[in-house]
């Protein structure tokens, strides 16, 4: 029953959540710590406070950590399929249809309206990444690393890895 | 081969996105059009579109449909298991056992490093799409689309699922001009 369970706490929060998974994690908090009680609203905090310390996306993060503190293995991995596959068979069904039709110029005129939407949420990101670094280091290093880091990956075509390795290593030593 | 390739596409750009899937977004640009070409823009465009159309996380929606349009189902989860499984089990790891980690001055500092280069690659993909767009439907109607996009989204906060499916409607219902007239001229 457990597992059950697992999959309706996973299963809602990522067919309601819009924004990609850290606009779930309130949804998530509210069936972990609301509904079912697994853990309590600090160690939630504990729990996405390591999320947010670790790369990668922080959704599955979750839900494979809490998956498994509640039902093993077998609970992480269905509370991870819980959160990825509904949307993501959706995804692949739309975008086959697409893909069938993509001669046509209904298709072909559904990318370009869509387009300068798609730039103003990406741009709507860039400003809260903008606006989280200015909070956690001030005006000047965040123009600075990213006046720097576009000189490197975009000016003189330093693969993304090392640029962003050598942020990490910047932040670890100055920015601790 | 492939397979191989499409780990290490979605290893590094999971392994490398701090602060959630939405920042690994420039991240799978950079691996799927320019380091490994499985997608050209237009492509990359309508699968980013339909994933913010669509509820849940976006990383792994990108991953998985890429992965099973580059490869099959295979592909699709090889994607999916390099983006995230090596962080779920760092995670499960040093909660159980190190959960001191996450309050070393020192990991704080590497996420806060790491921020403004994601904003920059977010600013240039930004960038990208809007120049993009003016190279395919022109100044005029890429600012009429941006401003207006920007006063429904950021102004009046309606949701950006409702706006994408109305403008995909748009496209669809819109009559065909050209074709009726070539159909016309032949």
């Amino acid at each position: 029953m457990i597992y059950w369970q697992i999959f309706l706490a996973f299963f809602v929060p990522g067919i309601l959540g819009y924004g990609g998974g850290p606009a779930s994690i309130p949804l998530v908090e509210n069936e972990v710590v609301g509904r079912y009680g697994w853990l309590t609203v600090k160690e939630f905090g504990e729990v996405l406070a390591m999320g947010n310390a670790l790369p990668g996306p922080i959704a599955t993060k979750m839900a494979g950590y809490i998956g498994y503190q509640m039902g093993g293995i077998m609970g992480s991995i269905v509370a991870v399929i819980a959160t990825v596959a509904p949307s993501l068979i959706l995804m692949i069904v739309l975008l086959q249809l697409l893909l069938k039709y993509k001669d046509s110029p209904k298709v072909k005129r559904m990318s370009q309206y869509v387009r300068p939407t798609i730039a103003v949420l990406l741009g709507m990101m860039a400003y809260k990444f903008v606006d989280n670094g200015i909070e956690g280091i001030g005006v000047i290093q965040t123009i600075a690393l990213i006046g720097a880091s576009y000189l490197f990956m975009e000016k003189w075509k330093f693969h993304p890895s090392l640029v962003i390795l050598a942020a990490l290593a910047y932040g670890a030593i100055f920015l601790s | 081969m492939v397979h191989f390739d499409l780990f290490v596409a979605f290893f590094r750009s999971g392994m490398l996105g701090y602060g959630g899937g939405p920042s690994s977004i420039p991240l799978v640009y950079k691996e799927v059009v320019e380091t490994f070409k499985w997608m050209d823009d237009e492509e990359f465009a309508d699968v980013l579109a339909l994933g913010n159309a669509l509820p849940g996380p976006i990383n792994t929606k990108m991953a998985g449909y890429i992965g099973y349009r580059v490869a099959g189902k295979i592909g699709m989860l090889n994607a999916i298991l390099s983006s995230i499984l090596p962080t779920i089990i760092l995670m499960i790891i040093l909660l159980t056992s190190l959960s001191a980690f996450k309050d070393q001055p020192w990991v704080a500092g590497m996420s806060r490093g790491v921020v403004p280069v994601v904003a920059m690659m977010m600013i240039t993909l930004t960038w990208d799409f809007f120049s993009k767009s003016k190279d395919s439907l022109g100044w005029g109607y890429s600012i009429v689309l941006t401003v207006v996009s920007f006063i429904l989204l950021i102004m009046l906060d309606l949701h950006p699922a409702i706006l994408i499916f109305v403008l995909l409607l748009a496209a669809v219902l819109k009559r065909d001009k050209k074709s009726s007239a070539q159909k016309g001229g032949n």
